[in-house]
């Protein structure tokens, strides 16, 4: 039985992932903003066959009570396993273009809230040696596009972030997963019009859920993710800054 | 994921938006709607699940489990979860579906308005006989908790309702237990339609699940088929998980013209062939057994871009000689129109609390007909000729075509329904049954 604690654990992602880890009977400590929402997801996993789950409603935004929700979540399930950082937001693109104070706030959402969180646990693993901790970042953070550079700026900070945290964690056996999405159905991107390459959260999650088993590194869902980022790596940035992608 | 708002059958077309539902807390905003109806899984054949013209509330995020009591049998969840993802996590613990039709994606809120059968009607009813409550969200904002004792008017024009009075947000059901996973199944062929009744008499007393297959062009005297009837079984020493993986898709449309009467004959021929070599009684995993259909996904684009109809009608059984289901059969027969997918089935007398409840005591015959226009058209109108005066039904879960004057012969009920419908709640189907 693995002790799992999940930020962000209404996104439809983090609930697809989490239904994994119930079926197999695992621990589960899910934090998120919304009661209502938590209290289904708390529900839903249970009957799906989780040893234990417990919801704790906190704002990810709300930093100074990120130390008590790590301690809660161990008191609670007698340690920690896996830690899946999974809450974020879509910024509105034109709206942070004209407000630095709106790019401050979605900054701090999808970037500074996860070093917070990160920075707590990883102290924890390092001192235990052991745990993994995953974090949901995106395609999006490969490369800053004229479309979304706010949300790329954030998730691509993360990805470094995530990158060193990983290589000073490794010495102790602690694992940290960048988890990098392209795509996904799901109510944060309702308003996006879809494309063949939309995957369903449940093909995510269940590619979040084998990447935490296997303590992968970097791991783009679904796969073919990897290889269309290569490829907009590569493009020149003379190009590159001409197109509206 | 391309977001195709069609039914199964993908005819008629319709233009409508969609409200997509992800929590049943979340506040609706009907007053932005002109004319709202839930949409599942898209499993409803014609128009039943369509609103041209208006908006679908699609429920396929309301898929929480709310509370699961392996003690008494009985789960609540919400409306939009599949029965394939409740499969998953109730026969583990011993339990199953009191009612299950032929594919296992459909939602549990499609189950219930279209109020669907099975394999056991003859001893089960249908679903909606397992239904112990439900919260309905209607358009003025107020959500009712409905159950035979509670708004128990609304209770029984919901089952059945085609989802016209208004959102279930979660549903309450008994289930059934089982030993295990797996079916204990005999294979009989059988020959012509008195065959068919008399393995049926005889079948329906001992096995909980019967159904026949049958070449659905040789007409009612001399078609082959085969009889299938089944009991769920005790697990042997090894218990074997159910094989849930999808096999084989059809990935796009075929063209129409692939499908006619020489490939429909070949596929029967290799249908009946392969199905007579197999052993006469074998054990087998659950999903196969009663989902046939659902190890080929899209299966419905086999159809071309036309789409296709499903007639599905009820008749009483009648006298031998004088059977009402013959004629029909021998309509179809004549017209070389029709399908491999031909089935029988006896249903039981056991009555649905739903008002607008399709089965009834009798025999019933579904099959598919490809879309050939006009001509297709006719021949169901004519069908539909054969099975007013015998006082039998069609089944509008499958319907995209039927009159007015059928849909209120078939549903003399359906004044009485019409004032439980919520007034914000539409359908294609409903505006074409009532004109």
């Amino acid at each position: 039985m693995r002790k799992i604690l999940i930020i962000g654990a209404t996104s439809a992602i983090a609930q697809a992932a989490a239904r994994r880890f119930a079926a197999d009977g695992d621990a589960l400590f899910l934090v998120a903003r919304d009661p209502e929402k938590l209290q289904a997801v708390v529900n839903d996993l249970k009957a799906r066959g989780a040893a234990r789950v417990e919801g704790f409603e906190m704002d990810a935004n709300d930093f100074d009570r990120h130390g008590l929700v790590l301690h809660e979540a161990e008191e609670i399930l007698g340690g920690l396993d896996v830690v899946l950082i999974a809450h974020g937001t879509l910024p509105d693109q034109k709206a942070c273009e004209a407000s630095f104070e709106k790019t401050e706030a979605e900054l701090r959402t999808n970037f500074l809230s996860v070093v917070s969180l990160a920075t707590l646990v990883a102290n924890e693993f390092e001192t235990k040696k052991a745990g993994t901790i995953a974090v949901i970042t995106s395609v999006a953070g490969d490369r800053g596009r004229p479309s979304n550079y706010v949300y790329g700026a954030a998730k691509g900070a993360t990805s470094i972030f995530l990158s060193g945290l990983r290589a000073r964690l490794s010495k102790s056996g602690a694992a940290v997963v960048d988890i990098r999405p392209g795509f996904v159905d799901t109510p944060m991107t309702a308003a996006v019009p879809k494309n063949p390459l939309f995957a369903s959260s449940e093909t995510v999650g269940r590619g979040i859920y084998k990447a935490i088993l296997k303590k992968k590194d970097i791991v783009y869902l679904p796969w073919f993710w990897r290889w269309i980022m290569a490829v907009v790596k590569m493009i020149p940035e003379c190009l590159f800054k001409k197109s509206n992608l | 994921m391309s977001e195709a708002w069609e039914s199964w059958g993908r005819y008629p077309k319709a233009r409508q938006k969609a409200y997509r539902l992800s929590w049943i807390s979340e506040k609706v905003p009907f007053e932005s709607f002109d004319s709202v109806l839930p949409y599942g899984q898209g499993r409803s054949y014609g128009d039943s699940c369509l609103n041209d013209g208006g908006t679908l509330l699609a429920t396929s995020g309301l898929d929480h489990l709310i509370a699961l009591d392996t003690a008494q049998g009985v789960l609540r969840c919400e409306a939009g979860a599949t029965f394939d993802d409740l499969l998953k996590v109730i026969v583990p613990k011993g339990w199953f579906l009191p009612v299950s039709p032929g594919t296992r994606f459909v939602s549990v809120g499609g189950a219930i308005a279209n109020d669907i059968h099975g394999k056991n009607h003859h001893r089960a009813g249908t679903f909606g006989r397992h239904v112990r409550r439900f919260e309905l969200l209607r358009s003025s904002g107020e959500r009712l908790l409905c159950s035979p004792n509670e708004n128990a008017d609304l209770f029984a024009a919901t089952i059945g309702g085609l989802g016209l009075t208004g959102l279930m947000t979660w549903v309450e059901f008994s289930l059934k237990e089982i030993p295990g996973p797996q079916i204990d199944v005999e294979t009989v062929p059988m020959t012509g339609l008195e065959d068919f009744f008399r393995l049926s008499e005889e079948s329906d007393r001992d096995f909980e699940y019967t159904v026949a297959w049958f070449d659905g062009l040789s007409g009612p005297e001399g078609f082959r088929g085969l009889f299938y009837r089944g009991n769920h079984a005790s697990p042997p020493d090894k218990v074997k998980l159910p094989a849930l993986r999808l096999g084989i898709a059809v990935p796009f449309s075929l063209p129409a013209g692939l499908l006619n009467v020489l490939t429909l004959k070949a596929f029967n021929r290799f249908y009946y062939d392969w199905n007579a070599h197999k052993p006469a009684r074998q054990l087998t995993d659950y999903a196969p057994f009663f989902y046939p259909l659902d190890s080929v996904a899209h299966w419905n684009r086999i159809y071309g871009r036309r789409g296709f109809f499903q007639y599905q009608c009820v008749v009483p059984k009648g006298e031998p000689g004088k059977r009402p289901i013959a004629a029909v059969l021998e309509e179809v027969a004549r017209s070389g129109q029709g399908s491999f997918l031909a089935v029988l089935k006896i249903f039981g007398d056991l009555a649905s609390p739903g008002l607008l409840s399709f089965p009834r005591p009798g025999v019933t015959l579904a099959m598919d007909f490809p879309n050939r226009g006009q001509k297709t058209l006719d021949l169901l109108e004519r069908l539909d000729g054969l099975v007013r005066p015998a006082g039998g039904s069609v089944y509008p879960a499958k319907d995209a075509r039927m009159s007015a004057l059928s849909f209120q012969t078939y549903f003399p009920r359906w004044r009485e329904f019409a004032k439980q419908i919520d007034p914000k709640f539409s359908s294609s189907f409903w505006r074409r049954v009532t004109a």
